[in-house]
């Protein structure tokens, strides 16, 4: 008998179906990846497990675990068994942990909750347990608040406290979306070496099928509340009955047409670029101390070229797109566009400036709510001293909404009727308006659904043809970067460390660091070769 | 910790400061000679310089702050012009009346409101909460003063559990003086417990729908130990800010309170001290009540660092 | 949420409907009371005094024989005069404050800005209102203005707690990225964003400034005489409390009433433009 049996799952949550007749198991000692994009209903099946759903659900069908019908257990039977036969992981560390408690209490609780021991015993077995998740004494001691954690030590402990009791049973939810390439991979390491030690069964819910092609033992795959295809992750990988496993699968590694003949004329030049940040004195009367957050850093991008820029959270990526943009004055070395300073004189360069545009990362908070679609689009002609009126006016903001494949209409929409999808491309659309030469690409595709991320990484390889746009593409996933880039920037702690053709620092990596971020990077298996 | 605590009693003092500086020029300053506005018109210049030397209105601007500012830290808050006692045991006189009156307001709005409060966060959307937030809403409503006279009207007049008004005084033995303060207590406590029992609900509602409940309820709690062990105290932070604001309501409130009970608190000195015109009350009392409420919300920030570890460290 | 989409849902959320009921009773009171009202308050009637609820007075007399009803709905003038005008100063001094301290977020101005907030903070209104009394003389324009002074911190810290964190949203960079420096960004961007805040806790403050106004009236620092006002209405009534309870109780009732209406609309108003639901399934 399986450890964990769904069978035929129908979820609604006031009145709306959420899931619909889902079925999988999970055998003892089994990773078990369930994968889909937004809205495929991964995430309510792990909490249809652990009963946790929010108010108005109502659960159909059978979800069995370790032989309890868990459909038909109350409430108090459940509470014996969350955390103690089924353990939880969730998505986002920062906010997972009680900000006010100590790491050690929070782990102990799990036991306490469930077994008759002392305080003091707990508090030993939580020690024991944050040992197993790599959180040694002499560095993370039991009377730890989260707020001194980072994020992935923070899911260290979130992981603690769910194999505490060694559960029968542990899920976990997207348990490295929010991290780092190389926690995530420290992450995931750990979590298999857990379900090897204890041979727990372990359902895997993620977005990416790259995490789960080398970790799980059999894959399940959704879409819109239903399992479309679900089997061995070889015999998957292999076989893709389903059209919507092979949409994904080439959707994953999509590689979009671009002409990549090399060229050689600067467009952007950064000359040994330093920024500053005034750290807050620890104490009144102490010397003003500096974060370097970028730390002499120079290069070149030439026209019509795409430059990658690849680098881990806090790695000065985004400090030094401001001091490109012009927002912030750098303290030494100097970026020029086309030979013209961006800054001069303390003042940002309006020539210049109108010359570059910017996509960011967050389809939802790139746009004021309260406006059109048509003055959001028209933003940027803020930079003109000519800016075109009436007809004109209207004439190129339904310019730019063509050209990225939206219609002119839809300027006199508000952004919330929009997808995520389009509104990337309205946020396409606006940094097109002006006709800039460069665009930097602030994590432009990261937030979206891998079959929205290639349509949009197409419509970006389109428009650089289209209008010999020049990108400088600033992202953590590598697999993005490698189909997008003719060359690729490594950087680590304020600093570029590698630099070169992407394929060749790809292939053959030289920086040690550079190493260890493309080692770390889940891989999808070649087509039929799992 | 103790650097934190160090550095609010420094913006402590700061705020301290500051604030007699205003009430000193506002008083002294803007509005001309004070001593002439004691008199009233038909004053000889002999007695207005005669009243300023008694004042301690001659020398310079910063001079008369100094001696008011030292004098009142060496407890002597002048002489009052119309009663001609010093300020100071007019003060300390009335102190006993309205400061306990402020902290059993106070006491009761907590009592109140926190059970309240909790209850009907536990119970959202049930008959329960409700009606108990139906409650609160009134008593946000409700003027005091009015709450005050209704309750003189019910209690005091028609049913006779308690006077209508007057203080029996601390000599008179700890019951009857609680006693006398009990009805004024209520009617100041009803509606700020009202506005606390809501901040209190929409705060532990706020605090129950985050992650980190989710996670304790993965652990096996259920929903009451949830609620009891992590949301509690993570919502009590913005609860403490509001009992920090109350307690400027409350004094504020007992000074106009007093006026329907006739106590002889703060309240009914100050508004004798205004319509005599006598300045240095006046001043002395907003000061000692301005000096309350910082005091006050000094403790709150500590009580956020007692129960909030992130900001010890950042201080 | 479309126009006539917020509109029904305006509707269906029974406090805010019975709040703008409660509200517009009492504004429409202090409007018909400039056209008519059933009997002049400045008459008196000695011989009708403290007379109770009858067909002629549905709501009595007071101690000079004046018709309550029609001194309630001119008090209602008073009271809303004062307190939209408190909230009015609160507003217009406050939220650019707050703007300006949010766009300039950890600079000397900024400090000013929350210091001088903290102090305001440190004088109850009812405190400020005896300073300029005991200075300026006690009437309905210094009551005014001490609870106006008190609403610009509430305003001030309200604006700019909102305003941090739309300043780190993107569309705030991409503005920046346009070339729209700080006080246009915070005109085109911020304001129209925290403009839902605002009207929330401006209900809130108008109905403190109610509350305010009457206990200032009370004490005699407020409304003078002739000047109906609910607060005097109830200080007259003190006195007379066990004989003429009428005199009490609808002044009173009053006040409550149009508090109540007061918070339920901006309780309606809250629910209705952030309602929260939160977003199920993946």
């Amino acid at each position: 008998m399986s450890l964990l049996e769904i069978e035929g799952l129908d979820l609604d949550i006031h009145g709306e179906a959420i899931l619909k007749d889902v079925s999988l198991a999970v055998q003892p000692g089994q990773i078990v990846g369930v994968i889909g994009e937004s809205g495929s209903g991964k995430s309510m099946t792990a909490f249809s497990v652990m009963q946790l759903l929010p108010d108005g659900a109502v659960c159909r069908g059978r979800v069995t675990l370790g032989g309890h019908e868990m459909l038909a257990l109350p409430e108090p039977s459940l509470c014996r068994l969350r955390g103690n036969e089924v353990g939880m992981v969730f998505q986002e560390p920062m906010t997972a942990l009680n900000p006010i408690q100590p790491i050690g209490a929070q782990v102990a609780e799990t036991v306490l909750i469930h077994e008759d021991v002392s305080r003091a015993e707990a508090m030993a077995r939580a020690r024991k347990a944050l040992e197993r998740c790599e959180l040694p004494e002499a560095k993370f001691p039991l009377s730890r608040y989260p707020h001194e954690l980072s994020g992935g030590q923070r899911q260290r402990v979130v992981i603690a406290m769910a194999i505490a009791l060694r559960p029968k049973l542990l899920i976990a939810d997207e348990p490295t979306t929010a991290l780092d390439v190389t926690t995530q991979a420290q992450i995931l390491r750990l979590l298999r070496r857990l379900v090897d030690e204890d041979g727990m069964g372990c359902m895997l819910i993620t977005h990416d099928l790259a995490v789960v092609a080398d970790m799980a033992h059999e894959i399940v795959i959704m879409r819109q509340g239903e399992v479309v295809e679900a089997g061995p992750t070889g015999r998957v990988f292999d076989e893709m009955r389903h059209p919507y496993t092979r949409a994904l699968f080439e959707a994953s590694g999509h590689q979009p047409e671009r002409d990549e003949t090399p060229r050689d004329v600067p467009l952007l030049q950064v000359r040994d670029v330093v920024r500053d940040y005034a750290l807050p004195r620890t104490r009144l009367f102490a010397p003003q101390e500096h974060f370097r957050a970028v730390n002499g850093v120079s290069f070149e991008i030439a026209k019509g070229e795409s430059l990658g820029l690849v680098g881990e959270s806090g790695c000065g990526k985004s400090t030094l797109t401001r001091a490109i943009l012009g927002l912030e004055e750098v303290q030494s070395g100097e970026i020029l566009l086309d030979g013209e300073p961006v800054f001069t004189g303390h003042r940002p360069n309006r020539d210049v400036r109108r010359r570059m545009q910017v996509v960011f990362q967050d389809p939802f908070g790139s746009f004021n709510p309260r406006w059109k679609v048509g003055p959001l689009v028209a933003e940027p002609f803020h930079l003109l001293d000519d800016p075109p009126n009436g007809a004109d006016r209207d004439r190129a903001i339904a310019e730019a909404l063509e050209s990225v494949g939206l219609a002119p209409e839809d300027r006199l929409k508000y952004i919330h009727e929009f997808s995520g999808g389009q509104r990337q491309r309205i946020a396409i659309a606006r940094a097109l308006i002006i006709k800039p030469e460069l665009i930097i690409l602030d994590e432009a595709v990261s937030a979206l659904d891998v079959s929205i991320r290639a349509q949009i990484l197409d419509l970006l390889a389109d428009l650089s043809a289209r209008f010999g746009l020049t990108y400088l593409f600033i992202s953590h996933d590598l697999s993005v970067v490698r189909t997008i880039t003719d060359r690729v920037m490594v950087m680590q702690a304020g600093e570029i460390v590698e630099e070169g053709p992407t394929a060749l620092v790809f292939d053959a990596p030289q920086h040690d660091y550079t190493k260890t971020l493309i080692a770390a990077a889940p891989v999808l298996p070649e087509r039929g070769a799992a | 910790m103790l650097r934190f605590v160090l550095k609010r009693l420094v913006s402590l003092s700061l705020s301290l400061v500051v604030a007699s500086v205003v009430i000193f020029l506002f008083v002294e300053v803007v509005p001309g000679d004070p001593a002439a506005f004691m008199l009233g018109l038909n004053a000889t210049e002999d007695t207005l310089a005669a009243l300023r030397d008694q004042l301690g209105l001659s020398g310079s601007l910063i001079e008369r702050y100094l001696s008011w500012v030292g004098g009142m830290l060496r407890g002597d808050f002048g002489t009052s012009y119309t009663y001609r006692t010093p300020v100071s045991e007019m003060i300390a006189d009335r102190m006993w009346i309205s400061l306990p009156l402020a902290l059993y307001a106070l006491t009761l709005s907590t009592l109140i409101a926190f059970p309240a409060g909790i209850w009907a966060a536990s119970k959202r959307g049930s008959l329960a909460d409700v009606s108990v937030m139906g409650l609160t809403q009134l008593g946000v409503a409700i003027p005091n003063f009015w709450f005050a006279m209704l309750m003189v009207l019910v209690f005091a007049i028609n049913l006779r559990w308690f006077s209508a008004g007057g203080f029996a005084g601390w000599d008179a033995g700890v019951y009857p003086a609680m006693k006398s303060l009990t009805l004024p207590a209520i009617a100041l406590a009803l509606p700020q417990a009202s506005i606390l029992a809501r901040v209190m609900r929409s705060s532990l509602l706020d605090t129950l729908s985050e992650d980190f409940i989710r996670t304790a309820r993965a652990k096996g709690l259920t929903k009451r130990q949830a609620l009891w062990r992590h949301a509690l105290r993570n919502a009590l932070i913005p609860v403490l800010t509001i009992i920090g604001l109350q307690f400027s309501f409350l004094l504020a409130g007992a000074i106009i309170i007093e006026n329907v009970f006739f106590l002889p608190g703060l309240g009914r000195l100050v508004f004798q001290a205004i319509s005599a015109r006598d300045l240095i009350v006046v001043e002395s009392v907003v000061m000692l009540l301005v000096f309350a409420v910082i005091v006050v919300n000094f403790a709150v920030d500590i009580a956020y660092a007692a129960v909030d570890p992130r900001l010890r460290v950042r201080g | 949420m479309t126009e006539t989409g917020f509109l029904r849902a305006a509707l269906r959320s029974r406090s805010l409907v019975l709040g703008a009921v409660l509200t517009a009773v009492f504004v429409l009171a202090a409007v018909v009371s400039f056209l008519w009202v059933p009997h002049d308050v400045a008459m008196l009637d000695i011989p009708n005094r403290m007379k109770g609820p009858d067909g002629m007075h549905p709501l009595g007399t007071d101690h000079f024989g004046r018709d309550i009803l029609s001194m309630v709905m001119v008090g209602a003038r008073t009271s809303i005069a004062v307190a939209v005008v408190a909230v009015g100063i609160g507003m217009v001094l406050g939220v650019p404050l707050g703007l300006a301290a949010a766009a300039r977020k950890g600079s000397l101005l900024d400090e000013v800005i929350m210091r001088g907030n903290d102090l305001v903070f440190a004088f109850p209104s009812l405190l400020i209102a005896i300073m300029i009394t005991a200075v300026f003389g006690a009437s309905a324009l210094n009551a005014i203005i001490a609870i106006g002074i008190f609403n610009i911190p509430v305003f001030a810290r309200l604006t700019r707690g909102a305003a941090l964190s739309l300043w780190t949203r993107d569309y705030v960079m991409a503005a920046r990225v346009a070339g729209k420096g700080a006080a246009r960004i915070s005109f085109e961007h911020i304001l129209p964003n925290v403009t839902n805040l605002l009207i929330v806790q401006g209900t809130i403050q108008f109905s403190l400034g109610i509350l305010a106004e009457a206990a200032l009236s009370y004490v005699g620092l407020g409304a003078q005489p002739p000047l109906p006002s609910w607060g005097r209405m109830l200080a007259d009534s003190q006195t007379m409390i066990s004989i003429a309870p009428h005199m009490a109780i609808f002044p009173g009732l009053a006040i409550l009433l149009t508090v109540l209406g007061l918070n339920l609309m901006g309780d309606g108003l809250r629910d209705l433009f952030d309602p929260k639901i939160r977003r199920v399934g993946r």
